[in-house]
């Protein structure tokens, strides 16, 4: 059995703060970091939400795999960035390295723009701990 | 590949019922679903196609305890056994720490049996892995159809054609009755935490 994504206590703290204080502490409701398979890394949120956590990670691997899949038959290699609006609630996908990806659930109070330009900061400080 | 979060402390072990289709592998899930729903905090998810069949998969989540001071959580995955969905077959294998393979013992499944067994190799091939040392345990399920006169496999039969060079762990079942069921999910429990306890020391 080999581990790919592997983090120590350190690292998985210092993802901690960022996700805190560049996505949480501006209004976005939940952050999930999951790897390809569906596993749960670190998971914050405001305290307002009750999500199923390690069924959206589970569903989110599925949906990032069919997803990419569709890009393959267009001709890409893949599709790095994924938005599902709701009338409420939206989720947005991005990935950060080989095997990860971040899952950001917000509302209407936090813009798609700000949220994306926040997400990009978030995810280029992680890969400096990675 | 099992997931070790060292802050708070949490394996997460991902386990896959592997089998042709209309095998019985989300009977097998909904089954401990019900039989353990008290222990059992988060919703099965399913996602299935019109005709009742799984598209993408099952899961079902569960906490069982503690190895090394690390909390356990247990997460059961179905595959779709429709031959074309392997793309989505591949997709849940990602990452997979202990396969159950459900083998259909109806006489007529006996070549479908057979070619999932190698589509699985092939399949865990694509990530390195091999079916010889993965945790793997082998389950004959609809056993209560020889009670209804339909004709199926003997157990020799199912041993010889799928586990006669794995030599994997083996149990008659029948998933609509539950028979076997909780027993074969415990075996392969053990198996896979047994091998991940290695890794942890």
């Amino acid at each position: 059995m080999e581990f790919t994504v592997d983090f120590n206590k350190e690292q998985i703290e210092s993802i901690e703060d960022i996700l805190q204080k560049e996505l949480i502490d501006l209004g976005v409701q939940s952050v999930i970091l999951m790897d390809l398979a569906g596993n749960v890394i670190v998971n914050l949120d405001s305290g307002e939400a009750d999500h199923d956590v390690f069924s959206l990670a589970a569903l989110a691997a599925g949906n990032y795999g069919a997803v990419s899949a569709m890009a393959n038959i267009i001709g890409e290699q893949e599709f790095s960035l994924l938005f599902h609006k709701g009338e409420e609630e939206s989720i947005h996908f991005s990935k950060v390295a080989d095997d990860l990806l971040l899952l950001t659930i917000f509302n209407k109070n936090v813009s798609l723009g700000f949220l994306r330009l926040k997400v990009a900061e978030a995810v280029k400080r992680i890969k400096t701990v990675i | 590949m099992a997931l070790i979060n060292p802050k708070k402390r949490e394996v997460q072990v991902k386990i896959v019922y592997y089998g042709p289709g209309r095998g019985g592998k989300t009977t097998n899930l909904e089954y401990i679903n019900r039989k353990f729903k008290k222990r059992i905090l988060n919703e099965m998810v399913t996602v299935k196609t019109y005709g009742d069949r799984t598209l993408f998969f099952d899961f079902l989540p569960f906490d069982i305890g503690e190895i090394k001071g690390h909390s356990i959580k247990i997460q059961l995955y179905t595959v779709p056994g429709q031959v074309k969905y392997n793309a989505t077959r591949r997709l849940v294998l990602r990452g997979v720490d202990g396969i159950v393979f459900v083998a259909d013992s109806m006489d007529l499944r006996r070549e479908m049996n057979i070619r999932s067994l190698e589509n699985l190799k092939a399949n865990l091939e694509s990530f390195n892995k091999n079916l010889f040392n993965i945790p793997l345990v082998m389950q004959y399920n609809k056993r209560d159809l020889a009670d209804e006169g339909i004709p199926i496999l003997s157990v020799e039969t199912l041993e010889k054609d799928l586990n006669s060079s794995i030599k994997a762990p083996y149990f008659s079942a029948s998933a609509i009755r539950g028979d076997n069921v909780a027993v074969t999910m415990k075996k392969i429990i053990a198996l896979t935490v047994s091998s991940l306890r290695k890794k942890l020391e």
